[in-house]
């Protein structure tokens, strides 16, 4: 008996925490109750990416997409939409403005989308290993094992033009060629970085927890090109789901002899181990990650020698961030060139993006190198929440910088951004409003990056700290000229003698900040004034007496209470008491209270 | 499932990808059954498990089924429209199980109507006498 239709239930983090593994579990028990068991199934899937709207069910094949969907209405929909074939119009999708649900395809929020890396999160069970081979897995492995050379799979890289994805964009045949070409060493690693760390990142773990095949199958291809045996995929302890649905897709693998000794047949053996990381920042960087899984404290190393020359245990080894590793298959399946006709001149195929912050549809989307920043932020995105203005989107998080208003039609790929001063990182983009202080955003990255810096070489360990006081100051109204002259030295200094990445970035955002906002920046410095009201110190918050007309509200929100004042009558805050919380300032419904 | 060669690999791709591709729903055939109280009354549902059955044995695979609600064709359930590029959409009444597996046979791989329950769409003179 095959099934009419299929209820795919994401089981990504995001869903996975509300509601996700209870509306799983009520929608089996419902069809049981029904007596439709054998005409639905339930399907556990990965990310769909619009995890604003989420826990989402997608009930197939009539696309109906079900948001917000909690665990009581999993017998609706079973009752409803498999039962009697009536869609459950209440938890459909509607597109803002409009009032009945259209089709996936036409919602704004897929429609500029290319899935390549995420081509299977959301449509297969990624614990079921069956339904990634019925989507051609492993099939790249099995080509490459059987008709191609390794040189064959380096020039198909290289037609591919595919770069690194994990932050810096180096071109990722010649990483894989430099690997291969090292001779007279008897051992060879393959290495995946899953150790995403930027504030607001979460390709990486959506990738492993909806397709952990994906990213597998390109280590064994890269360990046949390489001449590896052994691999091992670094990822944080944070990652609890991604790391039980990699060991339950490692498990599944090795049943199938598509991992350990004498793959599909071949001569070929290989197979993956995982290593925890203990959620480092620097742990990201890869030679700190090598020492980290070599159980030697994560802190970095000069390079060269390269991990391609020494890396691991002194051997070769390829270390590849996870979302670079996901491509791979496909290049291999579908040739080089086709890779190569999406994106631009300088940046090969697709980008996925954990958009956050300041916007309407938060989540997960992959679009082709190229497409502009408005596109992410106005179609996909779905724009600014209660009708604020933009004012930037930090990429690349502590190691990027901001793009402003500006800069909503500059096409994004590796050199776009890199000359606007930020980078694409591993893919994070924080949207933020009107409301939000440059100079507190930057103050938030720099802390950050002062906390996971190693310390082990000094531009990074002093140079961060006084970057931060610096910009602590500013948010306190008691930075000096000297201050603003110091930023640009100490920048120099971080950028051109750091170790490794951590140090060399970390000025970034706040040089954007002097590239961009210098004008919010001066007013801090010069007029000890927050244009934002953001900054705590420098905000005050009175109450216009010709406005109040005594209606109580903001006295009975404010928690010290520090605002006086009898009915009808106008209202005073005392400033002594005052903590600045703004709760009166949102409360008003006269205009009454000011800001500034 | 042990050890596998390519040959099995490949196997259980075209085994398995049926399964998959039935959630893809970008097909040139649409079929609907309509699957209002009125249409599962009068069998609706055998109607659907046959079609499936029948797709499934013809090895059809460019074809997706989906259902829907009441058609407003109450007396003369189950309804079942198809939608194929190159024949006109038509609106089938009666569909018992066995004129859905003909349905299946001589309309979506056939490319033939079935005449006598056609109910709408298709003027008369593209029917057979």
């Amino acid at each position: 008996m095959a099934y009419k239709n299929f209820a795919l239930v994401c089981a990504g983090t995001g869903c996975h925490s509300t509601d996700g593994q209870e509306i799983y579990d009520n929608l089996i028990a419902s069809a049981e109750k029904h007596g439709v068991s054998g005409d639905v199934q339930v399907v556990k899937t990965g990310c769909f990416g619009f995890c604003e709207q989420g826990p989402i069910v997608k009930v197939l094949p009539e696309e109906s997409f079900y948001v917000k969907v909690k665990a009581s209405d999993a017998e609706e929909i079973i009752a409803e939409h498999i039962v009697k074939g009536r869609a459950v119009d209440r938890l459909l999708y509607k597109e803002p403005g409009s009032k009945t649900a259209g089709k996936i395809e036409d919602m704004g929020f897929y429609q500029k989308q290319l899935r390549i890396v995420l081509r299977n999160c959301g449509l297969i069970n990624p614990e079921n290993i069956e339904e990634y081979i019925a989507r051609e897995g492993y099939q790249a492995l099995g080509k490459v094992l059987t008709e191609m050379s390794r040189e064959d799979v380096i020039n198909e890289l290289k037609t591919s033009a595919l770069r690194g994805r994990g932050g810096a964009g180096f071109p990722t045949w010649m990483k894989w060629n430099f690997t291969k070409q090292i001779d007279g060493v008897d051992k060879k690693f393959v290495v995946c970085n899953a150790d995403e760390g930027d504030p607001g990142a979460y390709m990486d773990r959506s990738t492993l927890e909806g397709d952990p095949h994906s990213v597998m199958e390109a280590m064994a291809i890269a360990a046949y090109t390489i001449g590896a045996t052994q691999g091992y995929i670094y990822i944080r302890a944070e990652y609890p789901l991604a790391i039980e649905r990699l060991e339950i897709a490692m498990k599944q693998a090795r049943e199938f002899g598509l991992l350990g000794d004498n793959i599909l047949g071949t001569d070929f053996s290989f197979d993956i181990e995982i290593r925890l990381g203990a959620g480092a920042f620097v742990c990201g960087e890869e030679t700190a990650l090598l020492a980290s899984i070599e159980g030697e404290r994560g802190i970095p190393r000069p390079r060269p020698p390269f991990p391609a020359v020494k890396g691991l245990w002194g051997r070769p080894t390829l270390i590849n961030n996870v979302e670079t590793f996901a491509n791979i298959p496909m290049i291999i399946l579908k040739g080089g060139a086709w890779f190569a006709s999406i994106g631009t001149a300088d940046s090969k195929g697709t980008k996925v993006f954990a958009l956050t912050g300041k916007i309407n549809n938060s989540g997960l989307i992959e679009v082709p190198m190229g497409t502009t920043l408005r596109e992410i932020i106005y179609d996909i995105g779905g724009g600014i929440p209660n009708g604020k203005k933009f004012k930037a989107v930090q990429s690349g998080g502590p190691s990027g910088g901001m793009l402003t208003a500006e800069h909503l039609d500059t096409p994004i790929d590796y050199a776009g951004l890199q000359a606007l001063g930020s980078m694409m990182g591993s893919g994070g983009l924080i949207v933020m409003d009107e409301d939000d202080c440059i100079v507190d955003v930057v103050r938030f990255y720099l802390e950050f990056a002062v906390d996971e810096s190693c310390g082990k070489c000094s531009p990074c360990r002093i140079g961060g700290r006084k970057l931060l006081n610096i910009v602590e100051r500013m948010t306190a109204g008691t930075a000096t000229e000297k201050d603003l002259e110091n930023i640009e030295e100490i920048s120099d200094a971080m950028k051109k003698a750091s170790l490794c990445g951590l140090g060399q970035t970390t000025p970034n955002p706040t040089l954007s900040l002097i590239r961009y906002f210098k004008d919010e920046m001066l007013a801090h410095v010069h007029d000890s004034s927050c244009p934002a009201g953001k900054c705590k110190d420098l905000v005050k918050y009175t109450i216009d007496a010709e406005k109040c007309i005594g209606c109580t509200l903001c006295a009975r929100r404010c928690p010290v209470p520090c605002i006086s004042g009898g009915k009808r009558e106008a209202h005073v805050i005392d400033q002594d008491a005052c903590i600045k919380c703004g709760e009166c300032y949102t409360a008003c419904k006269f205009d009454a209270v000011k800001k500034g | 499932m042990g050890k596998m060669t390519l040959a099995d690999l490949k196997a259980m791709r075209d085994d398995k990808k049926k399964e998959i591709d039935r959630r893809e729903t970008d097909k040139s055939v649409t079929v609907i059954i309509g699957m209002g109280t009125c249409g599962i009354a009068a069998g609706a549902k055998a109607t659907f498990d046959a079609m499936i059955a029948e797709l499934n044995n013809c090895d059809v695979v460019d074809v997706v089924v989906k259902q829907t609600g009441c058609m407003g064709f109450c007396a003369v359930e189950p309804t079942v429209q198809v939608i194929a590029s190159g024949m006109p959409t038509t609106i089938y009444n009666r569909v018992s199980a066995e004129v859905g597996v003909r349905i299946v046979k001589e309309h979506i791989v056939g490319g033939k109507l079935v005449s006598e329950h056609v109910y709408d769409n298709p003027s008369k003179d593209i029917l057979a006498d």
